[in-house]
Order: C-alpha cells, then sequence, then structure tokens
C-alpha cells in the first residue's frame, strides 16, 4: 500500500512525522491554500482533509463549528474534490480526505473511489463507518490505491484492534481518549498502556490524533508513535490569528525542525 | 432471537469506534431482557402502578356522529404518566439501566416529552440525568423545561446546526462517546444504531397489544385503519406492530406536512418526494437532505415530529406497502385538535393532533359498522403557548403581557 511505504519512508529519517487537518471551505477554499503552503512548506508530513457534513457525530465544537460554516458558505462536494486534485497535484506529501460516510454514500461509493483515486488521495478517514458496515466500501478502496484507515480506541479491546487492523492499510489512527476532538488529552500512564496494546495488535504505523495541541504532546508521543496528528488547534489559530500564524506553530510542533 | 440489525435495507450501526464496546454490552443487556419474561412482568407492573396502563381505548361518539361514518377509536397514550407514549420507553429503558449498573441517563428531546419521561424515571430510579434539546425546542417547549429542571436532569441547550431534535442527538452522542462507563443514552425513538430500533418498538408494543384487546371489547371485531403520527416512528410502531399481520387493518402514518409539501417547509420524508436514502446519527433511512447529502431544515408546528430521519423499520414498511403514508399541514392540524376539544373535551398534543386529521378526512367515507383507532400519543396541554398564538387568542395574550408585567417589577 503506497500511504504505508510513504509513511515509512518518511519515519526513517525523523523521530516523529506529523499530519494536519483542516475542514475545506472554512474559512474559505483561498485560506484552505495559503494554510496548507504553510503547513507543507514547514515541514508537515501528511494532511488529512475534511469534506464537510451537517452531522459531525464525532467532531467536537471546533470543528462542528468549521463543518457547519463551511456548509452554510455553499461548498459543494464537487468543490471539495477539485480543491483535493489540486492539492495532490501542487505538493508531494500525502493526503488523506476525511469525512463522514453520507457524503460518500450519496455521491456514490464508486464514482468517489475513482475520483479520489485519480485526483492522487491516498487514504480514507471516516469516523462512522465501521467494517461491520463499510468492509465491500474499504475492500474497493484498497483496489484503488486508497488506504481506509482504521481508528482505534481505548474502548476497543485487544481483539477488537486485531480485528480492526485486518481491514485497514496505510497506518492506523489511533484515539487519545475517549469522546470527541477538541479537548485537551492527558498523555498519561493509561495512555502509555493503551498504546502499547495497539502496537501489539498491528505493524502498521500508528497515528494518534484527537487533544495533540502543542510540542509536549508531540514529545510525549516520540518513540511510541510514529505520527501525531493536530486539527481542532490550527483550526483555533487560523480563527484568531489568520493563516500566516500557522508556519510558526508547525515549526514549534516539530521542535524546530524544518523543511527537507 | 438476535436483534434484528437491518429491516430491508434500512438500519445498521454507523458509530464511531469508541462506541463499539458500549453496543456490544447494551445489545446484550437488550437480549437478556428480551428473553426473560420476569422483565416483561416488571415492566407491567411498574407501568401499572407508576404510570396509567392500561391506557384507555376512548370510544368518541360525537366525532363519529359529526363525520357520520367509521366508529373512531382513540387509544389514550396521553394518560400515561408524563403525558405521552415516551414513558412505555423510557421506564422500560429504565428497568435496562438498573440491570446494566449504570448511574447516569442521558436522552435528546424535540418537544421535551423524551427528555420530560426520562428526567422522571432519572428521578424516580436515583439517576444523574441531562437532557440535550435544541436551543429553538427549548423557546418552543418552555413548561417541559421547567419540570425537568424541578425534577432534578440538566436541559443543555443546544445552539448547533439547526437547534432542533437531530442536533439533540448528535450532542446527546457526544456525551456518550465521552461518558460510556457510568452512562446510557435513553434514546427517545425507533431510530439510530441497532439496537435501538428494535428496542424502542418492543417496548412500544404495549400500546397495540391492549388497543387490540379493547377494540375487541368494545367493537367486536379489529380496527379497519389505524392513524399515528409519524416522528421519529416510536407511538406508531407501538400501536402498529401488533396488527401488521391483520389483513382487515390498514395502517396510516401521518407525517408532518408543515406549510404544505410544495413549500419545501416540512417534515415529511416518506410522503411526496423530498427525502432520500442516506447514513446519519448511526443509522440508514429515508432523510431529508440535499444531493450533497447535507441534512436540511425541517418544518412543523410540533416539535416532536420536526426530525430529518425516520424509524428504518418505518422505512422497510413503507417500501414493502405495509403502512400507507399521508401528511398533514400545520394549518390542518389547528382545526383537527379544535374539532376534538370542541367535541370530545380531549387535547391532543400537536404531534398526535396530526393522526387526528387523516382520520377526519377519512372516516366519512368508511362504512359506519367499521371501526378506526387513532393513536393520540400524547396531550396537548404542553403546547398551550404555542397553540394560544396559533389561535391568536386574545385573552391569553393579555394574560401573557399582565404576567409579564408582573415580572419586570
Amino acid at each position: 500500500m503506497q500511504l504505508e511505504q510513504a509513511i515509512r519512508s518518511k519515519k526513517a529519517g525523523k523521530e516523529i512525522l506529523l499530519m494536519t487537518h483542516i475542514v475545506l471551505g472554512y474559512p474559505s477554499f483561498d485560506t484552505n491554500r495559503e494554510v496548507i503552503r504553510e503547513m507543507v512548506e514547514n515541514g508537515v508530513d501528511c494532511i488529512e482533509m475534511q469534506i464537510p457534513f451537517s452531522e459531525p457525530m464525532a467532531d467536537g465544537p471546533v470543528i462542528l463549528k468549521a463543518n457547519q460554516d463551511s456548509i452554510a458558505s455553499g461548498t459543494t462536494i464537487r468543490e471539495c474534490l477539485d480543491f483535493g486534485a489540486e492539492m495532490c497535484a501542487t505538493y508531494e506529501i500525502p493526503f488523506l480526505y476525511m469525512t463522514y460516510f453520507n457524503v460518500i454514500f450519496k455521491y456514490g461509493e464508486e464514482r468517489f473511489l475513482d475520483k479520489a483515486r485519480d485526483a492522487g488521495i491516498q487514504g480514507l478517514i471516516l469516523p462512522d463507518l465501521p467494517p461491520e458496515e463499510g468492509a465491500p466500501f474499504m475492500a474497493a478502496a484498497r483496489q484503488r490505491g486508497l488506504a481506509p484507515i482504521m481508528i482505534f480506541s481505548p474502548t476497543s479491546t485487544d481483539a477488537r484492534m486485531r480485528s480492526l487492523a485486518d481491514f485497514g492499510g496505510g497506518f492506523v489512527y489511533c484515539t487519545a481518549r475517549k469522546g470527541v476532538t477538541g479537548r485537551h488529552s492527558s498523555l498519561d500512564a493509561d495512555f502509555a498502556n493503551y498504546l502499547n496494546r495497539c502496537r501489539q495488535a498491528t505493524d502498521l504505523p500508528l497515528a494518534v490524533g484527537f487533544g495533540i495541541q502543542n510540542r509536549a504532546d508531540i514529545e510525549a508521543l516520540i518513540g511510541v508513535a510514529d505520527m501525531g496528528v493536530v486539527g481542532s488547534q490550527t483550526i483555533k489559530l487560523v480563527d484568531e490569528q489568520g493563516s500566516a500564524a500557522v508556519g510558526r506553530f508547525i515549526r514549534e510542533l516539530l521542535g524546530g525542525r524544518r523543511s527537507h | 432471537m438476535h436483534t434484528r440489525k437491518y429491516f430491508g435495507t434500512w438500519g445498521g450501526s454507523f458509530i464511531p469506534e469508541a462506541l463499539h464496546e458500549t453496543f456490544q454490552q447494551l445489545d446484550a443487556a437488550y437480549q437478556q431482557i428480551r428473553n426473560d419474561p420476569a422483565f416483561w412482568e416488571e415492566y407491567l407492573h411498574l407501568m401499572s402502578t407508576y404510570s396509567c396502563r392500561p391506557t384507555p381505548l376512548t370510544y368518541a361518539e360525537n366525532l363519529s356522529k359529526h363525520f357520520g361514518g367509521a366508529q373512531i377509536y382513540i387509544k389514550r397514550e396521553d394518560l400515561n404518566h408524563t403525558g405521552a407514549h415516551k414513558a412505555n420507553n423510557v421506564m422500560g429503558q429504565g428497568l435496562l439501566v438498573k440491570r446494566m449498573g449504570k448511574t447516569r441517563v442521558i436522552a435528546e428531546t424535540g418537544a421535551g416529552q423524551h427528555g420530560l419521561a426520562t428526567a422522571t424515571m432519572a428521578a424516580k430510579f436515583g439517576f444523574d440525568c441531562a437532557v440535550y434539546m435544541g436551543e429553538e425546542d427549548v423557546l418552543r417547549q418552555r413548561p417541559n423545561v421547567f419540570w425537568m429542571e424541578k425534577m432534578g436532569a440538566t436541559v443543555i441547550p443546544v445552539k448547533d446546526g439547526s437547534k432542533t431534535l437531530k442536533d439533540a442527538i448528535n450532542e446527546a452522542f457526544r456525551d456518550w462517546v465521552t461518558n460510556m462507563d457510568t452512562t446510557h443514552y435513553v434514546f427517545g425513538t425507533a431510530c439510530g444504531p441497532a439496537p435501538f430500533p428494535e428496542m424502542v418498538s418492543w417496548l412500544q408494543s404495549i400500546i397495540g397489544k391492549e388497543a387490540a384487546e379493547q377494540i375487541l371489547a368494545q367493537h367486536g371485531r379489529l380496527p379497519r385503519r389505524i392513524y399515528a403520527c409519524v416522528g421519529g416512528g416510536s407511538n406508531s410502531l407501538g400501536i402498529f406492530q401488533r396488527f401488521l399481520d391483520e389483513d382487515e387493518t390498514e395502517l396510516v402514518g401521518v407525517e408532518a406536512g408543515g406549510l404544505g409539501l410544495e413549500s419545501g417547509l416540512h417534515a415529511a420524508r416518506l410522503v411526496g418526494g423530498d427525502a432520500s436514502p442516506g447514513i446519519a446519527q448511526g443509522y440508514k433511512t429515508m432523510f431529508l437532505q440535499n444531493s450533497d447529502g447535507q441534512m436540511r431544515d425541517t418544518h412543523s408546528v410540533s416539535a416532536g415530529l420536526d426530525y430529518i430521519g425516520v424509524s428504518p423499520i418505518l422505512a422497510d414498511l413503507w417500501e414493502k406497502k405495509a403502512v400507507r403514508f399521508e401528511a398533514a399541514t400545520d394549518s390542518e392540524v389547528i382545526e383537527a385538535l379544535d374539532l376534538t376539544m370542541k367535541k370530545e373535551g380531549i387535547i391532543p398534543a400537536l404531534e398526535s393532533a396530526h393522526a387526528f386529521v387523516q382520520a377526519f378526512k377519512e372516516a366519512p367515507d368508511l362504512a359506519r359498522d367499521d371501526a378506526v383507532i387513532i393513536n393520540m400519543s400524547g396531550r396537548g396541554d404542553k403546547d398551550i403557548f404555542t397553540i394560544a398564538h396559533a389561535y391568536g387568542d386574545p385573552s391569553w395574550q393579555q394574560f401573557i403581557i399582565s404576567r409579564a408585567r408582573q415580572y419586570e417589577k
């Protein structure tokens, strides 16, 4: 799977990778473009682009509001897919789509997967599509070289993690805690034990997200995870200080590391 | 027996991984109560001593004469404790929560009836309780909010999205995904991920079981038609299920036609052509959504029917043509409510009045020895602010103005 290889080869020279997140069309595609440029130029390894949905059940207040504002301003799935293709053509890092399954279901599953593959998208994160419901879709994604990203939670049993891993590709997204996106996570002894369980369950690279907000959080992941994921925090930053503030924030997260 | 996850192509369980284990445990607990005859006995005892079961089947003599056709009977779910059929589901889930050993319950609510029933159950069983309610519904249903708070529940106004029932459901899921260890989500209708559609319908099936016995005792045979309003679908499924295999009984679900199906301002999912298959809030059904899969704003005079989706069980029955669906507009609802109050001294909830509308349209064309049952899912006095406003009643307006002046002092 190409995403897994990309993650592994990037990881070879670094102690930890960084994935960031944007909500497409929020506050505008022009801002998305600037934010992604700042992210890539400052060393982000991978970006998930969220196609907004009106009922984002797994998202906390910051990303929820971004979804709703984007839809209210008229963002369409067609614009999102065109923008995704543009980003893949512009930058070399892997891009993923994150969304809720209804967006894909309504667009047409095969049609969506073809579009995403043709654009050069490398993976899909779908928090409301468990393998019990999505196994055929996940197989169709894998056939096109698109990695279905599995999600582990601290509530997942060891057996459940192993069975999830069989459906996935690219990497596994481990949520640092229960709950929704945005609230800060304490990366304590329970967390270390949980991440150890994740590591035992799969050989895929491990990404950790939900409440990862600063350099200290990222440092806590070094040696136990392959990639940290920062979501709500960048959206808040852009809301408050504009896209120009993103570059410095990314450099801080990466401990001063510069781009390639 | 195992829980049915799919009804035709509808239903399923589209949940975040963090809730996978919770749903496994819930399903196991549901299987236990479903297969334990002692549970149903305990449930019946509770409902006959704490609520008002069996609820009466009232012969509406004056309405029957007025329309000159079928004999009209009204199943009085309004006489449940807390004033609606919602108590049937909630008290049953309360017993389940006791068995599961959880200490906190959360609920979404639209009209406030489900929230009120949940707050009542929590008070009785000693659970902590939080109720999520769209901000718009908090404004529409202030009396229910008042009582929920007085019974010790925390009412949390939801300010996201359309600020109605769907947004309250999303917010309740966000709470649950964080607090599942202590908390059970008392889902209010026959929607959501499995096992909720089946479990809620089962707990509501008590309505139809009673109604069948009662109509046989009073009328001597089964009804020709049964009318029930359809929001999420729990009261309609509650009364319909018992009659699904009865060839002589036609089942009619009535959706919220709002300002008219052609206006776009309604909440009709199965009537008209505005809804399409989709997956949201954990299940697959017919949703009111745009071509990109974004949910639309819905409209109804009744908060309890103002919802984007419908029970997957009803979507299946609709597809199989086992239930006929109609819609009633806001203004038809007020007319039917007015007539029912004047002729029978009964005040249906705005939700329930939708079922009355359709029954009144069809009763004159049926034979006098036919019976129809209207499921009166709840009582209307909770809607006094909305109904009085719709009437434009001058003495009520004067009362509100003078009361407000007293508070301003």
